[in-house]
Parts: structure tokens; C-alpha cells; sequence
């Protein structure tokens, strides 16, 4: 296997006296889909957080590119390619479409560059272009996903955490969604998945981990979890 | 018809007024955007304004005069000192307190006021001092009703500070990002946006828009004291709610609302120019009941 470009080490984390993750490993290599599954409350979203440093390891180590961010605050990590798209969204209230997109930028010096994403992004979801001088929170909630993608797009994402990117959503958007996940895959972009559709998950995953209370439950190639019923009916609609 | 140029005259009062409380009302409404925070010292951040300002012209009167171009500089000097000490306040006092809860950064916020206060009045021994301008006395009538040079060129350089903090705002990333820090800082996080740096860069901006007001109303009115941030930063805090606290297109406009219905106040008949100040608070309390957002506000305020 390649060196993994993202690599969680026996990582624990707390809120509080609560303790979310209990030494947790993953080995994200690059250009792959990595799912994270497991049912609520499992940990999915504090290892996301962890990982992008919005929480904080308080034992345990995470390498990006070979190099340790454990310590990092979430900006400089986020500057170093690891966009997290967070549950639920959050779309920036009171600002349009355009400016939620530009500030997807903030880290990207070159206008050019900003302009030509911004051109590709609008090119990828042609609905973000209409509305793009609307405000971002009154989107639907496929829109919004939309625009949750299109924003971390516009950074340039080495790896991207998507957290439940279809939570909420009718089912035909939710295959859309994953549709598009594998898309921004295939052109490149290694990713870390979050997804309550386990099925849909597996299909497009490379490898998968369970997560159970906080460890590692299980883990393995995609379409060997895929086959294992016990796996799919434990975590179906979970 | 002379009621009617008492009118103008309460028109350009109350513009000269408000272009004041508008740019304090601004930095008001910045900094409880970024951090929640009422801060009751930015009063006193525009009487040091007023202070600095004035020192400033007292040194370089001798070399540029007190004139327009000597007062440019002295606004622009104040502007960028008095910024960075609203950094350096923000840094010392506020920082610290952020993971505290909420009453204590407003107790931290009066500690600061008086800090300001007292520090200005054992330097001036509580008496007012002089603000000797060179602007002349110069200006337009038209008939009975009389528009000084000065109070033109006052609203136009709060109209210019207005100008240019709205295209900040709006139009470039620093600016956009200070809009999203105060809607979600944990999203803005996660686009690689500096909280701390964006807090810092808003208490730059608010607290030289109150240095900015200081030195000009300094100018306009023509003394200083250590107690002047009191009332007018009661007062531009009223007109930040009122046009919505967290808005800032709402503290532009509640600031010259109230700058124009304090002027117009006076007009009344037995209201007088001694009641002007129960006047303005009882609007902050109307508009609370009737709105408790302000004209332009959308989250409610958190009840204290
Ligand atoms: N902000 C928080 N404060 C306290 N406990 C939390 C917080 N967020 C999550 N937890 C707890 O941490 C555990 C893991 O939560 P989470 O990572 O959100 O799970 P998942 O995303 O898999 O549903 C749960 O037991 C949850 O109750
Ligand atoms: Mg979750």
C-alpha cells in the first residue's frame, strides 16, 4: 500500500470528563474514498472534529503529508489542505451563495486562481450560479449541500472530511450526493466519509472502519464489508 | 419662512450629530459581532480619541497650523494609535475572559471604561481642555439659515470612514470573514480563517472610527474632557440597537436617526434641549418593546 497521506494514531479524545474517542487508528491513502461508519454516538463526527483540530487529541497523533498536526490549530490545519465539511452544513447566515463560495478561498492568495475555481464550481452545480447572489441560508437542503461542497472545492481540498454530506436529504438527492463524492474522487481528491447510508457508502468507499463507542470496530475493503450482511443490517438507517 | 430653516438648521445639527454617533455606534456594533461583547469602555476609547487627537495637533500646529491639513493628520495619527491600543486592550483584557462567563467580560469591559477615565482625568485634573482649531468660521447661508464649512467637511469625512468600512466589509476577504466570524467562528475555523486575527482587525477598525468621531467632535465642539465617552457612548450604544445590534448598514442609520431626532427634540415645544436626553432613551425603550431586534437586526438580543 502507499504511504497513507493521513494517518490517525491511537488518538483519544474528551468532552470534558467524556471521553469520545478511545484510540482510534485510520489510515487514509491518497487518492482513495475512506468511509467512517458506525451508529450515533459512535464517534464518527469527534474523530472529523479531532482530525481538523476543532477538538483537541489529547492522547495520540495525526501525520498530514508526513508531518504532525496534532497540536495545529483548525485554521493552519485547514491551510494545509484538510477542508472539513462539517454536519449539518453550515452555511454562513446573511451572506450570499458567492460570498459563502468565496470564503470556501480565504487561504488562496492568487485571484486567478479564486476565479477559475469559482468558474468551476459554478460549472459543476449550475443552480449555485443562479443563485448565487441569494442568501446561502435560504437554500434547500440539496442546494445547500451544494454549496457545502462547492465552498470547500474553492479551497483546493488535499483531503476532504465530509460529515454526513447526506444527512437530511430525499433519497434521489442522497444517490446524487454520493454520485458527485465519487466524482470530485475520481478527479483526484482523497476523501474521508462520514455516511449514515451504508450501503451507498460501501459502493463508492474504498475501505471502510466501523466505528463502535468510540474504537475501531471493524475494518476492510469496501466490498468485503459490503458482503457482510451482519455489517449492512446493523448499520442500515442507523 | 424662518419655521422652516429652524427645520434645516435642526437637519444639518442633527446630521453633525449623528455622523458622530454613527461611527461609534459602528465599533459597538463590530466588536459584539465578533465576540458578543458590549463593550462599555468604547466611549472612553473615543474620549482618548478626542485626547490623542489633540495632542497631536497641539505638536505639529506649530509646523502645518491647525488647520484643515493639521487636523487631517491629527485625525489619521489618533485613527491608527487609538486602534492599536482597542488591539492591545482587546488582547490584555478581553482575550482572557472569552472562556469566562458572559458577565464577567462586562465587568471586565467597566474595569477597562474606568481605567480610561481615571487615567484621563489625573492628566487633566478633571477640567476641561481647550480644542483650539484654525478652521475659520466660514460657510453657506442661505437667508437665515447658515451650514458651517466645518460641519460639511466633518460629515463628509464620516461619510468617506463609512464608505470605506462598507466596501471593507463587503467587498474584500479580511471584511467578509469579519461578517463570518460573527455568524459561526468554528465554520470560519475550518476555512482557514485566524478567529483571533479577525477579532484583532475589528477592534482596530471600531476603536479608530471612535478615534476618528473623537478628534472631530474635539474639533467641532471645542473642549475635551475625561468624561465626554460617558453619555455619547450611552447614546451611541441606543443608536446601535436601535438599528440593530450586530448590523452594521443598522448602526450608520440608528446613528443619524438619533443624531437627527435629538436635534429635532429640541424643536418641540416644552421639550427643550434639557430633556434631550430622556428623549433618546425613551426611543431606545420603544424600540425595544416595539422591536426588540432594531430596524435592521435579526438575531435577538441576548437579555443581560
Ligand atoms: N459537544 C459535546 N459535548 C459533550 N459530549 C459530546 C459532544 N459532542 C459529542 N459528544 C458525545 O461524544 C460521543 C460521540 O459523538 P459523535 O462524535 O458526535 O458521534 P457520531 O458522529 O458518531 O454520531 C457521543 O457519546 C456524544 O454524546
Ligand atoms: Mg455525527
Amino acid at each position: 500500500m502507499t504511504e497513507p497521506v493521513l494517518r490517525v494514531e491511537q488518538v483519544e479524545s474528551f468532552y470534558g470528563k467524556i471521553q469520545a474517542l478511545r484510540g482510534v487508528d485510520i489510515e487514509v491513502a491518497p487518492g482513495q474514498i475512506i468511509a467512517v461508519l458506525g451508529s450515533n454516538g459512535a464517534g464518527k463526527t469527534t474523530t472529523l472534529k479531532t482530525i481538523s483540530g476543532l477538538v483537541r487529541a489529547q492522547v495520540g497523533r495525526i501525520h498530514f503529508d508526513g508531518e504532525d498536526i496534532t497540536r495545529l490549530p483548525p485554521h493552519e490545519i485547514a491551510r494545509k489542505g484538510v477542508v472539513h465539511v462539517p454536519e449539518g452544513r453550515h452555511i454562513l447566515k446573511g451572506l450570499s451563495v458567492q460570498e459563502n463560495l468565496e470564503l470556501g478561498s480565504f487561504t488562496v492568495r492568487d485571484p486567478a486562481v479564486r476565479r477559475e475555481r469559482m468558474a468551476d464550481v459554478f460549472e459543476r452545480f449550475p443552480i449555485l450560479s443562479e443563485r448565487r447572489h441569494q442568501d446561502g441560508s435560504l437554500l434547500s437542503g440539496g442546494e445547500q449541500q451544494m454549496l457545502a461542497l462547492g465552498r470547500a472545492l474553492m479551497h483546493g481540498p488535499r483531503v476532504l472530511l465530509l460529515d454526513e454530506p447526506s444527512m437530511g436529504l430525499a433519497p434521489k438527492l442522497v444517490t446524487q450526493t454520493m454520485r458527485i463524492v465519487k466524482q470530485l474522487n475520481e478527479a483526484g481528491t482523497t476523501i474521508l466519509l462520514v455516511e449514515q447510508n451504508v450501503r451507498l457508502a460501501l459502493k463508492i468507499a474504498h475501505y471502510a472502519y466501523v466505528l463502535e463507542n468510540g474504537e475501531i470496530h471493524n475494518q476492510g475493503k469496501a466490498s468485503a464489508l459490503a458482503e457482510d450482511e451482519s455489517i449492512v443490517q446493523a448499520y442500515l438507517g442507523a | 419662512m424662518p419655521a422652516f430653516e429652524t427645520f434645516l438648521q435642526a437637519i444639518v445639527n442633527g446630521l453633525v450629530l449623528g455622523s458622530f454617533y454613527a461611527l461609534i455606534a459602528l465599533g459597538y456594533t463590530m466588536i459584539f459581532g465578533v465576540i458578543k461583547l458590549l463593550n462599555f469602555a468604547h466611549g472612553d476609547v473615543y474620549m482618548v480619541g478626542a485626547f490623542v487627537g489633540f495632542g497631536v495637533l497641539s505638536l505639529i500646529s506649530g509646523v502645518v497650523g491647525a488647520g484643515w491639513f493639521g487636523l487631517g493628520i491629527a485625525i489619521l495619527v489618533s485613527m491608527i494609535a487609538v486602534g492599536c491600543l482597542g488591539v492591545i486592550i482587546q488582547r490584555v483584557a478581553y482575550q482572557p475572559m472569552l472562556s469566562a462567563p458572559r458577565l464577567s467580560i462586562l465587568i471586565t469591559a467597566l474595569a477597562v471604561s474606568l481605567v480610561l477615565q481615571n487615567s484621563a482625568l489625573s492628566l487633566t485634573d478633571g477640567k476641561y481642555t481647550a480644542f483650539r482649531t484654525d478652521l475659520g468660521f466660514g460657510g453657506f447661508e442661505f437667508g437665515r439659515l447658515f451650514i458651517s464649512h466645518q460641519a460639511v467637511v466633518l460629515v463628509a469625512i464620516a461619510g468617506l470612514l463609512m464608505i470605506a468600512l462598507e466596501l471593507f466589509v463587503s467587498r474584500t476577504m479580511y471584511g467578509r470573514a469579519m461578517r463570518a466570524v460573527s455568524i459561526d467562528k468554528d465554520m470560519c475555523r475550518l476555512l482557514g480563517i485566524n478567529v483571533s486575527r479577525v477579532v484583532a482587525i475589528t477592534f482596530l477598525i471600531g476603536s479608530g472610527l471612535a478615534a476618528a468621531a473623537g478628534t472631530m467632535a474635539g474639533a467641532y465642539y471645542g473642549s475635551i474632557w475625561y468624561f465626554m465617552g460617558f453619555l455619547i457612548g450611552l447614546k451611541a450604544f441606543t443608536a446601535a440597537v436601535i438599528g440593530g445590534i450586530g448590523s452594521i448598514t443598522g448602526a450608520m442609520l440608528g446613528g443619524l436617526i438619533l443624531g437627527l431626532l435629538e436635534s429635532f427634540g429640541t424643536l418641540v415645544p416644552f421639550i427643550g434641549s434639557e430633556w434631550k436626553d430622556v428623549f433618546t432613551f425613551s426611543i431606545l425603550i420603544l424600540v425595544l418593546v416595539f422591536k426588540p431586534t432594531g430596524l435592521l437586526g435579526k438575531s435577538e438580543v441576548e437579555r443581560m
